[in-house]
This record gives C-alpha cells, structure tokens and sequence, in this order.
C-alpha cells in the first residue's frame, strides 16, 4: 500500500518554508520543485518575471534544466515538443500575445499527447492596446484540447503548478496543462505562501511518464504525427481515433485531477476544491458565479450579504477545460437564480464566455434557472466587494421572476 | 485588517517597499498581501502600491480605496497626486518631507503624522534619492505596527538591485530615529 508509507499532513506540513512571494515567483519556484528537463521561455507582460525567475533559479544552480531562450513563442512551444517527443519533463509560460504567436503548435500540442505544462498568466486580449490582465487569452484558446485549471490564490498558483505534472502524465490523461494565473492580481500580487518540502514534492510525483506513447527515439522507431483524415482509406476511422481519444483524455482528466487533489491534500494539508468550489451554497436560494482571482472580494461579499439575510453562495470554477459539466449540475442544483461573473466577453452571444458555457450545464439540468451575464475585470479593471454587491442584488431580484436580462451588465463601466 | 497604501515615484522602491513591508509582518505570524499598482512605470512618474495586513487570511486581492495610513516617500508628489484620497477618519500620514507640520496643508481625516527628513539621509547613504526602507524605518516609528528587527529581517531576504543591503539597513534604522510624530486632534476638537 503506498498510502502506508505517506507522513501525516502535520509531519509533512511541518516540514514547509513559510515565504512572501508574488504569483509569478510562486509559479516559478513550484515548477523548480516538479524538476523539469527543459524549459523554454520568452518574456511577455504581465508573465515577464515568472520566466526571469525560472531562469535565476537555473543560473544560480537552483535548479538543473536545460533553458532555451527562443526567437519567438511559436519556438518555445515546437522546442518543447521536440524536448517532450525525447522524453523530457517540460514547461513554460506565456500570455496573450505570445499566446497567440504560440497558436500553430499549441494546437498540436494536444493532438500529440504531450503532456506538456504551461502557465497562462492571463492577459486581455488587444486591441485596443492593454498590458493587463483579463481572461480573454485563455478563454480564446478554450476548445484546443489542453486542460486549464483556473488559481484563486497565490498559494493555490504555487500548489496546482505541481499537481499540473502529475495530470499531465497521468496515464489516462496525456494532454498537455494550463495553469491559469490572473495577470496582475495574483502575478504581481505577493501573499504567504508554505513552500511544499522537495522530498516530498519528489515523492508526490514520482517517475516522469511523457513519450511511452509517441517518441523521437532511435530505439523505437515509429512516425511521430503522420499525414491523416481524408475521405479513403484508413484516413478517416484514423482521424476519429486520434480525436475521440483527445476527448476521452479530457474527461478522464476530471476524475484525475479530482485524484491529484485527494492526494495533495493527504500529503500536504491544503486542499482545493478540483473542480467546482461552492461557498455558503446549501442553504442558498440564489448564487453567484466566479473564477480566478476575483473569487477573495466575491466570497467578503457573500458573508456581508448573508449578514443581511440574503440568502446567497458562491459557486467558483476551478477547472474550465474540461468543463466540469456533472460537478456544477450538482452545484446548479441548489439554487433557483444565477448571476455568472466573467472577466472576458463572449463576442458571439453577447455574453460572457462561462455564462454561455453555463447556460450548456443548465441543459443538463433540465430546470429552468433565471440567469444573468456580469462582465468585469476587464484589461487590469478591478473588482471590489461593491462590485460583487451588485451583482447578488441584481442577481437576487431574479427570484421574483419577470424577465430576464438578454444583455450582460458591465461591471466596470461607470468606475 | 490594516491597508496602507503606498506613494512613490519609479524608481525610489515603493513597490518594494510595500512587498518588504508585508514580508515583515509574515514574519510577525500575520497575513499580509502586497498589490503593486499595474502601468507602465518609469522612473519619476507617479507610483502606487497596497498592502492589506490581517491576523486572519486575506481573501480580497483587490487595490485599497479607503486605506488606514499612506506612506509617502517622495517628497514632492502631494502636488501633482492626491495622495489623501479616501483615507479613513484618523488615519496615519508617513511622509518623507524636509518641511515642519506646520508649513504643511493636511487634510482634517489625518489623525497621526510622521515626519522624516528622507532625502538628505538618502543622498548621503546611497548618493541616490532612494527612500523606502527610510521610510519604513519612519512607517515602523510612526504606528508601531511592526518592530524593526523584522523588518531587519526582511530587508535581509530581499534582492537589492540598486544598493547594498547593509546600507538598507542603515537607512531603516536612520529613517526610524530621524521621524517626528505628531498626533493631530482637529477633528475631535471640532
């Protein structure tokens, strides 16, 4: 039983370094402790000082890995496969722009199973021209097939970089990992975090398992990508072979970072919820919806209206690819009105992207729930309790039915 | 929950400043979170910093709007900031500044003043205009929300690009002695 040979939480807890760091060094100390073979880096704000620490970290021997400072981000990522296809633990971090550069080969990146890890510190999207944070990078690149995992917290960033690696590997997964890291709040915004022991973050992750299935090796031999699909032959039972295992990774991928979670958890005392989060919600006749960052001031908000007896939970995504569509239906449950806060816009349906993604879940419901689109947080935007009051009051007024509101409310639009 | 709120100009260290501060009170066994505001800073332009300090966790990652006490280490921005801006009834001013209160217009929500002479200490420790760990000397004089050996402490685990630790730490201990502090009662008198 390797759960035999497990600390207790207090033993292995009593072993953590107590530090300030920022998201973005938390980050980079995390992915020094998953000890990876290569990395490779360009800098962009606001991810700039995550990969200028990782590179610190290596130059002062902190941490044995080869670093590639690449021309440009569609280099990083083809670098890495190229490093993962060898069989090497791999990481790297980027946003917006860059993200976008990265486009061609962060698509592949999924279709060939690498099990490569990368943060997104989230960036709006330009233009017009903006530097700060918003989730519409991440949002953009939902549907390519990688597992995005959304942080609230500094040492929530610091803890789920770790377990990204272990879903990443996971023999039933094989799908490269996001790890979302809101630009500025929690890139440049620096808390108390514990440092995790690195014996015992060596021990949580065991043996790297990254090219069994697919490998640049002399030894075996195979053809790595090969020319697919079409209309004859084997061409298009193979195409539907590579794509419905992409989609049976990603729905693995929930029980799995359930699993992780459980793990982390047990070994380290902390856990987070792995999915879908609810706060104050069993006895809510109405929630709101959050992720990221801005769940802090949602969840002050929510105790400050339950004083005033309303009746209110908080509901916050953790991982939004896959979308956890049976854990929030459990979570939907619970309540007879929603109000959905996004921090990027869904141009199509006028609407926030989870909102839209939402509406999916209340399908499988099959209860019709009133619901409402906030959007806020836009480019560096800020959002405060006020802001959160709004949006329960406005939330709150649904339960008397009427109609509902087809357009989202912008939150920040009069701040 | 204590919030401060940091005002500088790029370049003399406030967003630093702010995460050594909050260092200091980790050490100290409380929570603190340090937000540095998001632009395109330069050097000489109007900064801001946050810091939020709490005996419980700190859930809101958000900037401060109405703060318990400013820190100002620059001593020529009140002109072109208002650095007052929702500063809580009887609220704390850290200033660096060469005038006497009494040459100074301070607004009635000012219950406390500290006052530290940063630049001249500055010139002659680093030849440089730098003044935060002064004024977190000045900070730790004025409210006694941290001793000095932590922020010793902290300034030991930072990474000093522009000077050398030990003259950042003769700055703390210079800006904690050279501070006057003034307790105003206007607005209870009034």
């Amino acid at each position: 039983m390797t759960t035999a040979t497990l600390e207790t939480p207090r033993e292995a807890a009593a072993k953590q370094k107590v530090i300030l760091c920022e998201g973005n060094e938390a980050a980079a100390l995390a992915v020094a402790l998953a000890r990876p073979d290569m990395v490779a880096v360009y800098p962009i704000t606001p991810q700039s000082s995550l990969v200028e620490h990782v590179a610190k970290l290596i130059a002062d021997g902190k941490m044995d890995a080869d670093i590639v400072d690449a021309e440009g981000e569609h280099s990083v990522l083809s670098v890495l496969q190229g490093g993962a296809l060898a069989g090497a633990r791999t990481y790297t971090a980027t946003c917006g722009p860059g993200l976008a550069f990265m486009f061609e080969p962060y698509f592949r990146t999924s279709g060939m199973r690498l099990p490569i890890v990368m943060t997104i510190v989230t960036r709006d999207g330009i233009t017009p021209q903006s530097v700060w944070g918003g989730h519409q990078d991440a949002m953009t690149v939902r549907e390519v097939g990688w597992v995005q995992m959304y942080c609230e917290t500094v040492q929530e960033v610091l803890d789920t970089t770790i377990m990204a690696f272990k879903v990443a590997e996971h023999h039933d997964v094989m799908l490269p990992v996001n790890i979302c890291l809101d630009g500025n709040y929690l890139s440049y915004g620096a808390s108390r975090v514990e440092l995790p022991d690195q014996a015992e973050v060596d021990a949580f992750l065991g043996d790297k398992f990254v090219n069994w299935h697919v490998a640049l090796d002399p030894q075996r031999p195979m053809a790595v990508d090969p020319l697919t699909g079409g209309s004859g032959g084997k061409g298009p039972s193979t195409f539907v072979r590579y794509r419905k295992g992409q989609c049976k990774g990603m729905q693995n991928a929930l029980r799995v970072i359930e699993e992780v979670h459980e793990e982390w958890a047990q070994r380290f005392g902390r856990s987070f919820a792995p999915l879908v989060e609810e706060y104050r919600l069993d006895d809510a006749e109405f929630a709101i919806m959050t992720l990221g960052s801005m769940t802090g001031a949602a969840k002050d908000a929510i105790d400050e209206a339950r004083e005033a007896g309303k009746k209110v939970g908080l509901i916050k995504i953790k991982t939004f690819s896959p979308f956890p569509v049976e854990a929030l239906v459990r979570s939907l449950a619970k309540v007879r009105a929603l109000g959905v806060v996004d921090r990027s816009v869904g141009f199509r349906w006028n609407c926030g992207p989870m909102f839209q993604e939402t509406l999916g879940a209340l399908y499988r419901l099959g209860r019709h729930v009133p619901a409402m689109s906030f959007i806020g947080g836009l480019a560096g935007a800020d959002l405060t309790i006020p802001h959160f009051h709004r949006v329960i009051d406005a939330t709150e007024a649904l339960l008397q039915g009427g109609p509902v509101p087809t357009e989202p409310v912008w939150l920040n639009e009069r701040d | 929950m204590y919030e401060v709120r940091f005002h500088g100009r790029g370049g003399q260290g406030s967003v630093m400043a702010g995460a050594m501060l909050a260092t200091a009170m980790v050490e100290e066994g409380k929570y603190a979170v340090s937000i540095p505001s998001f632009g395109f800073e330069r050097r000489g332009a109007p900064v801001v910093s946050f810091l939020r300090v709490s005996d419980k966790e700190i859930r809101q990652l958000t900037n401060i709007y109405s703060p318990d006490c400013i820190i100002c280490v620059d001593p020529s921005l009140f002109r072109t900031v208002d650095i007052f801006a929702g500063l809580k009834d009887g609220g704390t001013l850290v200033q660096a500044t060469h005038l006497p209160l009494d040459a100074m217009k301070i607004p009635d929500t000012v219950g406390t003043v500290g006052l530290c002479n940063a630049v001249p200490i500055a010139m002659e420790i680093f030849k440089r205009p730098i003044t935060n760990t002064l004024m977190l000397g000045a900070f730790a004089r004025t409210t006694g929300m941290v001793s000095l050996d932590s922020l010793r402490r902290a300034l030991e685990e930072s990474d000093f690009r522009d000077a050398g630790l030990k003259q950042n730490l003769l700055a703390l201990e210079r800006g904690y002695e050279e501070t006057v502090v003034h307790q105003l009662n206007r607005r209870v008198a009034a």
